[in-house]
């Protein structure tokens, strides 16, 4: 057996970084004082959050009418915006779960921020379920819960399925983000001047002394949570493609919508972290940390998923004339030629053409124009969501029952809304919260690991 | 009030508007001097609460009416309708709710003993009588508590046979209609009925001496004989006083037509049981003249197709019958027809005068049909009548001119249909006069200064229906004492002096005949609401009686004509005729009439004048009028289930439009929803465009009705909410355009303006897509998918099966789930029979009022959020010029294996064993995935709070057997599960125990019940003696979308055709794609 040569690897850190270094420059974010700029962009977020606040009293009090879903469209934003937001978190866990067992490395800079992107995600998503309800206070009915009524949810709904996969995966997205978290927040206490914040991260930190039996139970918890969260990744976006795939309704009734809802949801997640990374690694200076081998790798993830998406479209097509099923190519047709036309092509562009530019390293290497991609796929992933909502649901089986549909202003103020909380919690999290995992940053320091340390200069080196 | 000196004699022209908009403290300054004036001279008040008060200022009235709101004028425009209905409910409840129940004392009895026959939760049922313009409609009134809850009709009156229209359901929401006039109003301020008795009374002593000189009656068509009786009197006492009459929406040209040919008025009524040939020329006959109810349940009789056979008559005689329209657009009558012959309105005429000229009712002259087409059309047409003389039926009435209506009756003597197909009656309406000549006479009179007291009665509004070029308004400021008397405030009452409220006809006692002659007898279900007085009641002041009420006067009259001087047997007469709502054999028997000689010749003259003035100016595009099919000639304006009633054949709510052909608008450039401006002989109008499939080249249609500027307390300004109760529409006044000489058509100039007017339509909402029209693509999209079945009757006699052939219906058991064994007990199922759907939409507002259906308001239409549980999907075949029509009810198909029901989360709809898809309001939290899942979209959801909980009138109209739903919560048809429950609750006291099926075709949903032809049933599928058995089992049955195996419990007869064979020939010559379409695809 020919002794083969390790394929090079350009550094996860860039180097000139020790531990102390990587240590002094994560926190530091954090123990800084407050940047005006945090100011800023957190005051904006706050204001639309404020927006999303005063659109859902005003839906409370008005009831989902004053969206405009109707007859026959009886799901619009609400349950596009719920998808789209379910989707942008898959790439959170993905990083942190699937990459962690298989063992790469350079997970290590996003994932903390990465996995925080899942949990304000879902968040923003856990919330349109129960707010498009015609009755949102009843919510809690579709848990099984033990009730004088007698009553047990109806276990054949998807959307019992959905109540079930949403909640798990909030759930183990979020321990799994605090268990990842304890160590780093041992740092901080540790680092803080202040009174206040050391007794506040001493509390988070739950008492972690770094022994080596904490490091022990540590390690085996957060494998276990990694093993727990990786089936989710695949799960949790196939139990909510279900929610159309179960439907008789043509454009919906499809089986080849799990596997493309996940792949979609990743592509639209690495898309999310890209658009996230790019201006924080420039505001906090964090660019020896997330360092362009990161931001090729994601375009390159990007790509995968983007293509398997694409296969999808072109498969949904395939089917509709392969089916031999009138009603089935009518729907198809009328995506092309029919009234939301251009939603169809504009998702076609953002999520099939636009992203293509990625093959070149030009561009896979150009931050501004990976941020540019990622943008326009975040559009073409809500744009996507659209179609197949909207567009199945208005032409379907009697021409009679066709109609139109198109969000009102509450719909868009309760959008950009939760934009606003995703935002603000962002905002709060790189604030006080270390944004890259500091000891596993440390871990990979070159001289720590078996990564061999290469010394000189950083370049890329293109292989 | 009426005491004040101040304000007495003032013109008080469109005053009170103005001055009630004035506030406190805005107006003229207070005069203390004259107030101190008054207060010596003790004219006034002796007790008083401020000085304003003393000085009976506007101000002070504008207060007090805010402090107790009597009417709505004095909201300030705008308010919101639910702001209005909860100010009005408030303002109700604080007023102890005198308002609504004003009883005499005598009648005050306080329940120490049950009353006989109410049971609290049982209805009782009430037979009474609605009219409609003048005519009446037998019904039954069903009453909870003293409240009427539900109409439906008679099964023993002549023009009801047990079904009803959609005006007659709709009665019940004009009863608790909040709008309705409150208040006996004098110059705008309360009056009181015994200011107006004695204010009347000096007129009348006044004008005595000259034989009543000066006084007029104006009423619309009176068919009432106590009310004819009562005029009658007081024009013997008042020899020189004059009964006028004006029915805007009536049978103007059907009147004078009779005059020419027969030289005196007759009614015309019909006997389509008999009729084996229809010709149906530009005529509504069948589905919105007089007797409709009636005629269209006769007509389906012949047109049922059953077991591939003709179903007859119940005596197994007579063959289907074949129906051919000639007409300018599109008909109800059409879209039950055989062949179409689309022709514009001088050619209609022309083809009238062919068609008399081939059957030798006119003389002959030279060639006058225009096209190759026709005259095949009338060869064909000619032969079949000719193979039927004596069973066939020429239909030509208000909408031809009375020189074509006089070639029309001359035809149907012609070919011996008198007698048989067609009866001639004395006339119905009492004391016949030609209205339009009676209005133009009382507007000259008034413009003359000859008229003193003007008296309107039963809800005329002459202001706003009189022909635009009379000037009515205007001439009746002229008059001295105006007064009306009308259910709402409308533009006339704003005219007038007096106006006092109507009772409505559910809170009256009177008498009306039906379109046949049939007496028909009036009973209150409840006292007037609003304190309404019935015309018999005014006119009972004329007489000098002003406190007699109309029961008395009703007996009164009845003592005079029922059998049986001796009081005690008078009393039996009465109350059979209570019992039976109608005076038995007063139908008018038949009258020897002949066409007078030389009448067809000189209609013939003027019919060939017409047409060569109508070809020389080939592009004038024709305006017709015609009544609303909803609102009919606005008098229905403020009642909201008809305003949110799709319009059969358009499907547009809440509005008229100006109505043109796809080639019309095409020519002239026009698109949907904009606006143009129409000017007729110099008056301009401006409506918005709407294009329908199936209307002649340069003919557009207007209906009447809509563009009120007033109906009860609200204007026509905007309101974001629509409540339980009525609102006015918007949409375009016709009457503005319409002149007295030209009723029904006139030319029109047409400009484009540019601007856009939203028309909520509830099909296809008309999006257009890039392929063109989307009510075209939708129709080939229905075709492809064969929504509608079709087929010949000549194509079914050679295979029976031939609609079985096409089924796709998966196997037994092809689904994944548990079969459920639903041959035990009841299975209940529908069946509808789309040969005689005319699409009439009755049974929509039935459901709508039996199941508690709330009106969503035009906004929330265009949204497309309509809440009617049923709806008629409309479809057309064929070429987009000139297509086929195709009615559909859907309702919930209550499917087997329901797509709705897996995806439900918390299970709120579910199976019942009975086969039932039920809904359980309680429990749904509004998903709306079963509303997706849906693939025939019957269920509807409330996105806002729609139905109106808090008013106290919608609580007393609501049926308490069916649950009002809160918003958030999804609700569809549930085929009246109330009416089930309530069934077997009777059985199950009824019967032996443990026997406690409910009887065969015992039971009926109220679509059913209210359908006219006949067109719906509903029953027990594991029974074989329920009809609706019999109709599954039927060779023309299917499921729609059954392919989906939801195995739909509702299912349909395929829609057969009986077509000339010569014609369809011809049209397969000329259009070889249609031939191989009925061929091959669907016979």
């Amino acid at each position: 057996m020919a002794t083969l040569e390790k394929p090079y690897k350009p550094p996860v850190v860039a180097p000139g970084h020790d531990t102390a270094t990587v240590t002094d420059k994560i926190s530091s974010v954090v123990l800084q004082r407050t940047p005006k700029w945090w100011f800023i962009g957190f005051g904006i977020s706050f204001l639309l959050l404020m927006g999303f606040l005063f659109g859902v009293t005003w839906l409370l009090l008005k009831g989902v009418g004053i969206w405009g879903v109707n007859q026959p469209v009886g799901w619009g934003f609400a349950i596009i915006n719920f998808v789209w937001w379910i989707g942008i978190g898959h790439a959170g866990t993905l990083i942190s779960a699937i990459l962690l067992l298989l063992r790469q490395e350079w997970r290590t800079s996003i994932n903390r921020f990465a996995e925080a992107m899942t949990l304000f995600a879902v968040a923003c998503a856990g919330m349109y379920p129960v707010l498009h309800l015609g009755r949102p206070w009843l919510a809690y009915w579709l848990f099984p819960y033990p009730n004088t009524m007698g009553m047990w949810p109806n276990f054949r709904s998807p959307l019992v399925w959905d109540v079930f996969a949403v909640s798990t995966y909030a759930t183990v997205s979020a321990l799994f983000w605090y268990v990842g978290l304890i160590p780093d927040l041992a740092t901080l206490r540790d680092r803080s001047k202040n009174r206040f914040w050391q007794i506040v991260y001493g509390f988070g930190s739950m008492g972690w002394r770094g022994s080596a039996a904490h490091w022990h139970n540590y390690e085996t918890a957060y494998l276990l949570l990694a093993g727990l969260a990786t089936p989710l990744v695949i799960s949790v976006h196939t139990v909510v493609s279900f929610d159309f795939a179960i439907g008789i309704i043509p454009g919906w009734h499809a089986t080849i919508f799990p596997p493309y809802f996940v792949a979609g949801a990743i592509y639209a997640g690495f898309a999310m972290v890209l658009l996230l990374s790019i201006p924080l690694r420039v505001a906090f200076g964090l660019q020896d940390f997330i360092t362009m081998r990161h931001l090729q790798n994601m375009a390159k993830v990007m790509l995968a998923t983007g293509l398997i998406v694409l296969y999808g479209y072109i498969m949904e097509f395939f089917f509709a004339w392969y089916s031999g099923n009138h009603v089935e190519q009518f729907t198809f047709w009328s995506r092309i030629n029919g009234p939301y036309r251009w939603h169809w092509y504009g998702l076609i562009f953002c999520n099939g053409v636009a992203p293509q530019v990625l093959w070149l390293r030009r561009f896979r290497t150009s931050p501004f124009w990976l941020f540019l991609v990622a943008l326009i796929v975040s559009v073409g992933m809500w744009l996507e969501r659209f179609v197949i909502v909207v567009t199945s649901l208005s032409r379907d089986f009697l021409p009679s029952s066709w109609g139109m549909y198109a969000g009102t202003k509450w719909d868009w103020m309760i959008y950009v809304g939760t934009i606003g909380l995703f935002l603000s919690l962002l905002f709060l999290f790189i604030r006080f919260l270390p944004m890259i995992s500091i000891f596993e940053m440390r871990t990979i320091v070159p001289g720590t690991t078996g990564e061999p340390s290469l010394g000189g200069e950083y370049t890329e080196v293109p292989r | 009030m009426d005491s004040d000196p101040g304000v007495t004699g003032k013109g008080v022209t469109g005053k009170c508007g103005a001055e009630a908009a004035r506030r406190p403290g805005e107006g003229e300054p207070l005069d203390v001097a004259a107030v101190r004036e008054r207060l010596r001279e003790k004219k006034g008040p002796e007790f008083w609460r401020s000085l304003d008060e003393l000085a009976v200022t506007p101000e002070f009235e504008d207060l007090l009416h805010r402090e107790f709101p009597r009417h709505v004028t004095e909201w300030p425009e705008g308010v919101s309708r639910r702001g209005f209905l909860q100010l009005a409910s408030a303002s109700l409840a604080l007023a102890g709710l005198t308002g609504c129940t004003k009883q005499p004392l005598e009648k005050i009895v306080p329940y120490v003993r049950q009353p006989e026959q109410v049971i609290p939760g049982r209805p009782l049922f009430f037979a009474t009588t609605l009219t409609h313009a003048g005519y009446a409609m037998g019904v039954l009134a069903e009453s909870h508590l003293g409240r009427p809850t539900k109409i439906e009709g008679n099964p023993d009156h002549p023009a009801s046979l047990g079904a009803t229209d959609a005006y007659a359901q709709a009665a019940l929401l004009t009863l608790y209609d909040p709008d309705r006039s409150q208040e006996i109003v004098r110059n705008g301020r309360t009056g009181t009925w015994s200011g107006f008795a004695s204010e009347v009374n000096a007129a009348l002593r006044a004008r005595q001496p000259l034989g009543g000189e000066g006084i007029r009656l104006l009423t619309g068509t009176v068919t009432s004989p106590t009310l004819t009786a009562q005029i009658r009197e007081i024009l013997t006492r008042f020899p020189n006083a004059r009964w006028h009459r004006w029915e805007p929406a009536g049978g103007h040209q059907e009147h004078a037509a009779a005059q020419r040919a027969f030289g005196r008025p007759v009614t015309t009524r019909y006997d389509f049981t008999k009729a084996d040939v229809i010709v149906s020329i530009q005529s509504e006959a069948l589905t919105q003249s007089p007797g409709n109810v009636r005629y269209q349940r006769d007509f389906a009789a012949r047109r049922r197709v059953r077991g591939g056979h003709p179903a007859g008559l119940p005596d197994g005689s007579a063959a289907m019958n074949r129906v051919y329209c000639v007409e300018s657009v599109p008909t109800s009558t059409m879209t039950v027809s055989d062949h179409r012959l689309l022709l514009p309105p001088a050619e209609v005429e022309g083809f009238v005068l062919a068609l008399a000229q081939a059957l030798g009712a006119a003389p002959a002259s030279n060639t006058v049909l225009a096209d190759a087409k026709s005259t095949a059309w009338l060869q064909a047409v000619v032969e079949d009548l000719q193979a039927h003389r004596g069973t066939s039926l020429i239909l030509g009435d208000e909408y031809l001119s009375p020189a074509a209506q006089v070639l029309v009756h001359a035809i149907n003597q012609a070919l011996g249909n008198v007698g048989s197909t067609v009866i001639y009656t004395d006339p119905v309406e009492s004391d016949p006069v030609d209205h339009m000549e009676s209005l133009r006479a009382l507007v000259a009179d008034m413009n003359a200064g000859r008229v003193e007291m003007l008296v309107m009665l039963g809800s005329v509004n002459p202001v706003y229906t009189a022909p635009a070029d009379l000037g009515f308004a205007k001439a009746l400021e002229k008059v001295g004492l105006r007064i009306q008397h009308g259910l709402y405030m409308d533009e006339t009452s704003e005219y007038c002096h007096w106006h006092i409220p109507a009772a409505h006809e559910l809170e009256s006692w009177g008498d009306a005949r039906a379109f046949d002659g049939t007496v028909s007898v009036l009973q209150p279900l409840i006292d007037p609401l609003f304190g309404g007085k019935t015309e018999s009641e005014i006119l009972a002041v004329f007489s000098d009686r002003p406190d007699t009420g109309s029961h008395d006067l009703v007996q009164a009259y009845w003592k005079t004509q029922l059998p049986g001087q001796v009081p005690k047997d008078f009393d039996a007469a009465w109350q059979a005729v209570l019992h039976d709502g109608l005076v038995q054999n007063t139908q008018l028997p038949p009258i020897g009439v002949a066409v007078a000689g030389g009448a067809a010749q000189a209609a013939a003259g003027e019919i060939l004048a017409g047409l060569a003035e109508a070809r020389a100016q080939k592009d004038r595009v024709t305006l017709l009028f015609r009544p609303d099919p909803t609102i009919h000639d606005g008098r229905y304006a403020s009642n909201s289930w008809l305003q949110e009633l799709p319009k059969p054949i358009t499907k547009l709510t809440w509005d008229n439009a100006l109505v043109l052909g796809p080639a019309t608008a095409q020519r002239l450039g026009l698109k949907v929803e904009e606006t143009v401006e129409l000017t007729v002989d110099g008056r301009k109008l401006k409506a918005a465009v709407w294009i329908l499939p199936g209307q002649a080249e340069s003919t557009a249609v207007l209906t009447l009705g809509y563009g009120r500027t007033r109906t009860g307390h609200l204007d026509a300004s905007g309101r974001e909410d629509v409540g339980v109760n009525g609102a006015v529409g918007r949409g375009f006044n016709a009457y503005a355009l319409r002149t007295s000489n030209a009723l029904w058509a006139a030319p029109v100039e047409i400009r484009r303006i540019g601007e856009r007017y939203q028309l909520a339509c509830t099909q296809n909402h008309h999006a257009l897509d890039p392929q063109g029209n989307e009510d075209q693509l939708a129709s080939v999209e229905a075709e492809r998918r064969e929504v509608i079945r079709k087929t010949t009757l000549a194509a079914l006699s050679k295979d029976t099966a031939v609609i079985q052939e096409e089924r796709e219906k998966p196997g037994e058991h092809d689904t994944l789930y548990p079969q459920y064994d639903y041959s035990k007990g009841h299975a209940w199922g529908m069946a509808i029979d789309l040969s005689v759907c005319t699409g009439c939409s009755s049974c929509i507002t039935a459901c709508q009022a039996e199941n508690n259906i709330p009106v969503v308001g035009k906004d929330q239409v265009l949204a497309g959020r309509e809440m009617h549980w049923l709806r008629i999907d409309r479809y057309f075949e064929g070429d987009m010029d000139d297509p086929q029509i195709h009615n559909q009810p859907i309702p919930c198909m209550h499917c087997e294996t329901a797509p709705c029901e897996v995806v439900c989360p918390v299970a709120a709809t579910t199976h019942s064993h009975e086969g039932l898809n039920d809904m359980v309001y309680n429990r749904c939290v509004g998903t709306r995935y079963c509303s997706n899942n849906c693939p025939y979209k019957v269920r509807r959801f409330n996105f806002l709070r729609y139905s109106d909980r808090t008013s106290p009138l919608a609580a007393m109209m609501y049926n308490p057997d069916v649950t009002v739903r809160m918003r958030g919560v999804m609700e569809k048809c549930t085929y009246c599960v109330q009416r089930i429950e309530q069934a077997k609750i009777e059985s199950k006291i009824d019967d032996d125990p443990g026997h406690e099926k409910i009887p065969v075709n015992t039971l009926q949903t109220a679509c059913q019940q209210a359908c006219p032809t006949h067109a719906i049933v509903f029953g027990d599928i594991n029974d074989k003696a329920w009809e609706v058995t019999q109709w599954k089992a039927d060779p023309l049955n299917y499921g729609l979308l059954e392919e989906l195996n939801t195995r739909p419990r509702t299912t349909y007869l395929a829609k057969v055709r009986n077509p000339n064979p010569r014609l369809e020939a011809a049209a397969g010559a000329e259009d070889g794609s249609a031939e191989e379409r009925t061929s091959h695809g669907h016979s």
